[in-house]
């Protein structure tokens, strides 16, 4: 008791400072239980809230809002405050907001930024303020690669998923020859490389080709995919050039199944493909998106108690984004208030999240890396199961 | 690669007509305006996005059971032109009257009309993905950026299958349509009192003036019949692709410009060469090098033509020529 007293009392002088230089301590909660003083404590959200793209941020802002809500809920000593940087996805405004959060917000870690464009930007200017961040959503391989000490991610990268697509390519469909096309925008041709270099090394014959994000008319591309008669197409891109394709594809006659990466993983592919054209099309993803929580205990509680707090179902992301601030949790409830303790224990956290184990690697990629493929039906995706063992009707 | 190119040449050159047809009479805006004003109306591509609109909102409005074919689909087809003339050619011709005509009227320079083109065409671009687009079709409004799609309307079926050469109904009737309309502006243009009025015009305003023209009439009608064309265009493309958004006339109109450039800026038949000459390029520049080569050599060949021919193809104006 006197021991877990002191402690409190060590956090909460710690964090108070830090919130006292920031606004004049109009942040700081007095009360809750038995007298002890307990503090806020700022963690930050960064990601596009307002944008185009808000529909797959939103979505991990709420399982993080959530997250920290039932900390909250425990009074504990130290309670957190999620404080949203509506960034819209530009990397400018990116940076100057996460300026003020360093500046005036005085935030003791941030979960995001949601988009890798936004988190290149955004990594120096952590790095330099020495602030600790857990990105739900961002997956391009360089991110890994830059050297910060303080940035995290809690979903693998682009290289993990294209590597099991194109496994699953080969294993679940049994592909002798596939099609690969890509919209040459960074990520797209990324995740279309890695598939492309995955079904070659299981000895698959590979034709690609490359469409034109701001294009609506792919002639040229079906031209060449029919004559090649593949088996798959994987399309590396965003849903919305993905559906337009995919319904040329079809209405043209090409029948092969169509698979894609996280980009596509949207209703919207299947709306954009028109009628029933997306049936059957396989979507892979690192996310976990298990609205009736088959696949494991946490998750089935998560999906519950997200669509008790939300009214929807938990969507792309949202788990991600619940574990990412689970991270902070864990930390802050460990002792440790500020920053630099933060990322220490980051680096040492090992605990069961809903997702996966959360567990990071030196340079900040989490230490498993499992990819999940869903299937479209009816305008919606559900979850076949782990790219490793899943299974296609 | 030219194996590719043989085994291709027959879908590309289909795929290749009908992606031009439509670049020919989007191209026909630029080439009319250009032809009267000399001025290049960069949002001419907005007058083909507010047709596409127009033409998804009545779809969507009316409601189709189930896909049209044959009749039904020429029925519809020509509904949708219709409201797209309507649209179009008033947006163009309201388009003339804020941003252009008081620019005219003091006698501002063509770089001054050129800067509120771009500015037009900017605007007309957010106010459809912010307002219009979330109005028309009940979506939050940061949806008004995502692609809208119509129900599907049309039952895509081969009409021509010899061998290799397969047609699809959707894609003749766009290449059928805009040649008609091709004709039917031309001898307007050539046998009308009005068409005499707009040749008369690009030939020479003054001594159109002083033979008793009305230059704003004129100007109003080249912008009408030339946002009118774009129109019949945003039916077609929505028959062939059943949807659009906000963005959709940018990439469009650079082509179209472009096809009225390598055809003969001015010069109506000029636009109907160019826009086929370009889609065909496209298709075959992307069989033999692949689809990410298409505009590198699309561009190309228009640096080509225009170092042997500056005038493009058919020369810079029939009205001139013919006069």
């Amino acid at each position: 008791m006197r021991r877990a007293f002191s402690r409190g009392l060590v956090a909460a002088a710690a964090a108070s400072t830090l919130v006292l230089s920031a606004c004049g301590g109009d942040d700081n909660t007095s009360g809750g239980g038995g007298g002890t003083q307990t503090t806020t404590v700022k963690l930050g959200f960064m990601g596009d809230l307002t944008g185009e793209n808000s529909g797959i941020v939103i979505p991990p802002r709420n399982g993080a809002q959530m997250a920290i809500d039932e900390y909250n809920a425990t009074n504990p000593a130290t309670k957190i405050q999620l404080v949203p940087y509506d960034s819209q996805g530009v990397p400018e405004q990116a940076t100057a907001l996460a300026q003020q959060a360093l500046n005036r917000d005085k935030i003791v870690g941030l979960v995001g930024p949601a988009f890798s464009g936004e988190s290149q930007q955004v990594g120096p200017i952590l790095e330099e303020g020495k602030i600790p961040s857990v990105s739900a959503s961002a997956t391009n391989v360089t991110l890994a690669e830059k050297g910060w000490k303080y940035w995290h991610r809690i979903l693998p990268g682009d290289r993990i998923q294209g590597t099991g697509i194109g496994e699953f390519i080969a294993r679940a469909l049994s592909a002798k020859k596939v099609f690969v096309i890509h919209d040459n925008q960074d990520y797209s041709k990324g995740i279309a490389d890695f598939v492309t270099a995955a079904l070659k090394g299981k000895g698959v014959t590979v034709d690609t080709d490359v469409i034109d994000p701001e294009g609506s008319d792919y002639a040229s591309t079906i031209n060449k995919v029919k004559p090649a008669a593949p088996e798959a197409i994987f399309y590396g891109g965003y849903y919305a050039e993905g559906g337009r394709l995919l319904k040329q594809l079809r209405e043209a006659g090409v029948t092969a199944r169509f698979l894609s990466g996280d980009g596509s993983l949207d209703a919207g592919l299947a709306k954009g493909a028109g009628g029933t054209n997306a049936d059957g099309a396989v979507v892979g993803c690192p996310c976990l998106v298990d609205p009736t929580g088959e696949s494991n205990e946490k998750s089935k509680k998560f999906a519950a108690d997200y669509k008790a707090k939300f009214n929807t179902a938990p969507a792309i992301y949202s788990a991600e984004g619940y574990d990412a601030a689970t991270a902070f949790i864990e930390a802050i409830k460990a002792g440790n208030a500020d920053a630099e303790k933060i990322n220490t224990f980051l680096s040492t956290i090992d605990v069961q999240g809903v997702t996966k184990q959360i567990k990071f690697g030196p340079n900040g990629e989490p230490a498993g890396g499992d990819v999940f493929v869903y299937e479209f039906k009816g305008g919606s995706y559900t979850l076949l199961g782990n790219s490793k063992d899943a299974k296609v009707g | 690669m030219l194996e590719n190119f043989i085994n291709q040449f027959w879908p590309a050159t289909v795929d290749g007509l009908s992606l031009g047809a439509i670049y020919a009479l989007v191209a026909l805006g630029y080439t009319m305006v250009y032809g009267v004003l000399r001025l290049i109306n960069f949002a001419h591509s907005e007058i083909f996005m507010i047709g596409t609109v127009a033409a998804l909102f009545t779809i969507t409005t009316i409601g189709v059971s189930a896909p049209l074919g044959g009749l039904g689909l020429i029925g519809m087809l020509i509904l949708l032109a219709v409201v797209g003339m309507v649209v179009s050619g008033g947006a163009a011709v309201a388009l003339e009257y804020v941003a252009y005509r008081p620019l005219r009227r003091r006698g501002a320079s063509r770089l001054a009309a050129l800067i509120s083109a771009i500015g037009a065409s900017l605007f007309l671009q957010q106010v459809f993905a912010l307002l219009v687009i979330p109005r028309l079709f009940d979506r939050p409004k940061e949806g008004g950026r995502l692609p809208v799609q119509a129900p599907e309307f049309v039952e895509r079926s081969d009409v021509i299958s010899i061998g290799d050469f397969v047609v699809r109904n959707d894609k003749l009737l766009v290449v059928v349509s805009a040649v008609v309309m091709m004709v039917a502006l031309d001898q307007f243009v050539r046998r009308t009192k009005l068409g005499r009025g707009i040749r008369a015009t690009a030939q020479d305003p003054e001594t159109a003036v002083l033979m008793g023209v009305n230059i704003d009439r004129i100007v109003t009608a080249t912008f009408a019949i030339g946002g009118a064309m774009a129109g019949v265009a945003a039916a077609l493309y929505m028959m062939r692709f059943e949807e659009t958004n906000y963005f959709v006339g940018f990439l469009l109109g650079i082509k179209a410009f472009t096809a009225a450039v390598l055809g003969g800026i001015g010069n109506l038949r000029g636009a109907l060469v160019g826009g086929f000459a370009l889609g065909l390029i496209e298709l075959y520049g992307s069989a033999l090098f692949g689809s990410e080569w298409r505009d590198v050599i699309a561009f190309s060949v228009l640096v080509l033509v225009l170092m042997f021919r500056p005038t493009g193809i058919l020369g810079e104006s029939l009205q001139r020529a013919r006069a």
